[in-house]
Order: C-alpha cells, then structure tokens, then sequence
C-alpha cells in the first residue's frame, strides 16, 4: 500500500488533481472517494471527468445513484450515500473492472463490493477552501499512478 | 376524445392514473412508500424496485376501477421512461408494455420532468412561449418552451440539485427526511442570521447548491469550536432562504431574456410554501406575465402528469416501441 497526500485550496485546484488522476486512469480503475458531507467528492469526480476527456457536466449521483458518461474512457459515477445499513444486490459489480472508469463515492457504505486493488481516496475539509486529499494505492497499476501524480 | 392510462414509477411512487384529453383526471393513484424509506434517509433502489412489483397491479385495476372505464375505452398507455431509477422504471415499463401488447395499444414513451411541466395543465390553459422551473430531489433547470411540446434546457444544477441539498442539509441539522417539508416548517420559525455565501456559477441560468451546503457544515462547526449553540431554526431559515433567493434570482433573469407569456414551477420542491410566497410576490405587478404554482397534489410524483403529457405527445404523434429500455439519465431535449 502506497500513500500519498496532497492539499487543495480552491475549486480549480481541486479540480485539476482530479484530472490529473483522470488521464492517468486507465480502462476497469476503480476509484473510491470518502469523505463528510460537503468534501468535495462531486467537486474532485468532475476533474477526473475531465482528465477522461468528458465534455458533459458531472453533477451529484446521489439521486439515481449512478451515473454514466461517455468520454475517452466511459466514467461510472456511483454514489452509495443513500445505501448506508444495508446491504443489497445493485449490480454494482457489472461495472467493476469493465470497460470504463469507475468512481464510487461513500464506498464506506458498500465495501462488500469493493475490489482487491482501487485507488482510495479520502478528503477531508480543513477551512473554507482547503482540503486534504489522502490518496492511498493497493495493487501495483494503482501504485504506479502515486508515483507519477 | 382521448383517454390515456399512464403509469409512473420512476422513484418510490408507484402511480397509475387516466385522464380524458389531458385535463379531466379520472383517477389518479399513487402508492408512496415514503415511510419504509424513512427509516433510511432516502429512497432505496432495490427496496424501492421489489415493492414497485407488490404494488403495481394493484394500483392499475384500482386506476381503472375508480375512473369507470374499460380498458378497451383506453387510446394509449403513457409511461415513464427516465429519468429515475433504473430497477423502479423498469416495473412501470414492463407494466405499460404488457397491456400495450395485450390489448394493442400504441405506447408513448415520456421524460418524468416534462410530466411535472405539464401538471400545471390541470390548473391552467398553457400559453407560449413558457418558462418552467423544475424543481425536485434529482433537478432543478430552468427549461424554455418556445412551442407545445418543445423543451429546451437554459440552465440546471452544476452539482446537487435543490430538493437533494434540502435533504442533505436536513441531515446536517438532525431534521430527518424527507427534508423540504420539515427545513421549510421550521425556517417559519427563525430567522436569516447566519451568513451564507451565494455559490458562483458560470452559466447566467446555471445552478450550484454543493458550497451551500459545505457552507452551513462550516457555520456549523465554526459556532461549536467557539463553544455556541446553534440555532437550528436559524439555520434551516439561513438555508432555505438563501437556497431559494437562488431559484428566484435566476428565474426573474431568464423572464427578461426570453419574455414568455407564463412562468410555471414545477416538482416536488414547487410545494415549498416560502417559495411559493415569494414568487407570487414578485410576480404580482406583472400583468405581461401569468405565474402558475400547481396545486400540492400535483407537486409530488404521480401518473396524472404523465398522462397530461403524454396527451399532447399522442396528439403530437409521438410513439414508443417495445424495444425502448428504462433510461436512468434521458434527456429531455
């Protein structure tokens, strides 16, 4: 396991280390976001969209619980808010190492699915505009992306 | 004449509604499981999809029972066909489908947010060009209709949308769910004293509610470090109005862009009694401008809508085929 940890202090920033993370990503990545209510989970996806080379807005999974878009490689946006205490068969798994980019946001909720090697990430708000983003590889094409970043 | 059946089940209503020339409500039928989805938070897809399948019989022969018709009296089967949750869309399209087939009826395929659009028809006669704001738990966009039937999306949330950032503020304050109802009862309560910044957006039209709410995680965590207490009706009433300042703002811009005859507010979030009070405030010296509110039992999900819409798709020939799956992000224009 390898970590490293950066630090944001705006929007655009934010953004941009999501896309960073996004053109490196290649095809069946799973990416899982943590992090309190307003981390900026959502904020940090649009980047990765971004680095996938995604012209559509991505907006908060949380309502339909995922979200699909089309770029260089397709973005699977989960987000499994809604599905904490309980454990049930979503079809999740169709998509885990499929031919696109999966990013599941509050993956807390659904680590029975989780594969053996992601990329995981958890944010944390530290004032107004900064955050900390702990990133943390387990397998070695996800290690590979800590060295480049 | 024209009777449509149509069949809702995007999220967790199950409705079935017919309704003669896309006016008359013959009957209208919903099953809500909001209260097996209360102890969660939210609405639960899997949960939401099986009860769709207990009920979704039920609520047609019921449709059909209290409107008095046949089905053979039944021109067309409209039916949601997204957005909304996958597994619950499906029931409703399965169901529209295996009558279509069975009795050989032509299927009209309909977008969930156009369905809220057009419940305002059951309370006035539409006028164009039209501008309407959605406004639910999975939308908020402004849509211009030149013409009947014609859609066009001028702006819509960047991040979450309102009705979800009322649930998930709610949340944040202990309030419980559904959020809308209680944030906007105890807003009644309070006042606007706690600060909070309007999120900036690049589109003129567009929307963003996510740094409003990281906003009041902030003011939250920011008056317990200094040993306050937070005032909770304050707060829901911070929330609220500045959320829907936004809505109001934005709204009033697109009226002087694009002049139409009719503003009308549609979804879940259109129940929002300060909204409501507000718009008709700034809407009352406007004789140039009709400002329609639909009626509470229109703002929640049922198949009444879609049966409205559905009757100026029909008329607009618009058809469905039985090869049409469930599309959880269908878009609207």
């Amino acid at each position: 396991m390898k970590e490293k940890v950066f630090k944001t202090t705006s929007i655009e920033e934010t953004h941009a280390l999501g896309k960073s993370i996004g053109e490196l990503a290649e095809e069946g990545f799973v990416i899982l976001l943590d992090g309190d209510l307003g981390a900026g989970k959502t904020t940090f996806t649009q980047g990765i969209a971004k680095g996938l080379d995604i012209d559509a807005n991505v907006t908060s999974p949380t309502f339909t619980i995922q979200k699909i878009y089309k770029g260089r490689l397709n973005l699977y946006h989960f987000d499994a808010y809604r599905l904490e205490g309980i454990s049930q068969d979503l079809g999740f798994e169709e998509y885990i190492g499929d031919d696109g980019v999966v990013v599941i946001e509050w993956s807390k909720f659904i680590s029975e699915l989780i594969p053996e090697e992601y990329l995981s990430i958890s944010i944390s708000l530290l004032d107004e505009d900064s955050r900390e983003f702990k990133i943390s590889a387990k397998g070695k094409k996800y290690e590979e992306i800590i060295d480049k970043l | 004449m024209t009777i449509i059946l149509a069949i809702e089940s995007s999220c967790d209503e199950t409705a079935c509604a017919i309704v003669r020339d896309g006016k008359e409500i013959l009957s209208n039928v919903v099953s809500s499981q909001i209260n097996i989805h209360t102890k969660f938070g939210g609405v639960v897809p899997e949960v939401a999809s099986r009860i769709h399948v207990e009920n979704i019989s039920t609520v047609i022969s019921e449709a059909l029972e209290k409107a008095n018709v046949t089905i053979d009296e039944i021109d067309a089967i409209a039916y949601t066909l997204g957005p909304g949750l996958v597994g619950s869309l499906h029931v409703g399209i399965s169901a529209a489908k295996t009558i279509a087939w069975m009795y050989d009826k032509p299927l009209i395929p309909i977008h969930h947010i156009t369905g809220h659009i057009y419940a305002n028809a059951f309370v006035a006669e539409l006028e164009y060009p039209l501008l309407a704001l959605v406004i639910s738990g999975g939308h908020t966009e402004l849509v211009y209709m030149k013409e009947e039937y014609d859609f066009e999306i001028i702006g819509s949330t960047r991040d979450d949308a309102i009705g979800e950032a009322y649930d998930k503020v709610a949340r944040v304050l202990d309030l419980g769910y559904p959020g809308g109802p209680k944030i906007d009862a105890l807003s009644k309560e309070g006042e606007a004293s706690y600060k909070l910044p309007k999120p900036k957006v690049d589109g003129i039209y567009d929307f963003s509610f996510s740094g409003l709410k990281t906003a009041i995680i902030q003011a939250i965590n920011r008056e317990e470090r200094n040993g306050n207490e937070v005032n909770i009706a304050n707060m829901a009433c911070s929330f609220q109005e500045t959320a829907l300042n936004i809505l109001v703002d934005k709204s009033l811009k697109a009226v002087e862009e694009y002049n139409p005859k009719m503003f009308v507010i549609a979804g879940g979030v259109a129940a929002n009694s300060r909204l409501r009070e507000i718009m008709e405030d700034k809407f009352k010296d406007r004789d140039d401008i009709k400002l329609i509110i639909p009626p509470l039992y229109c703002c929640t999900d049922n198949a009444a809508m879609i049966a409205a819409s559905g009757y100026i798709a029909y008329k607009h020939g618009k058809r469905g085929s039985f090869d049409d799956g469930a599309n959880p992000s269908l878009n609207m224009d």
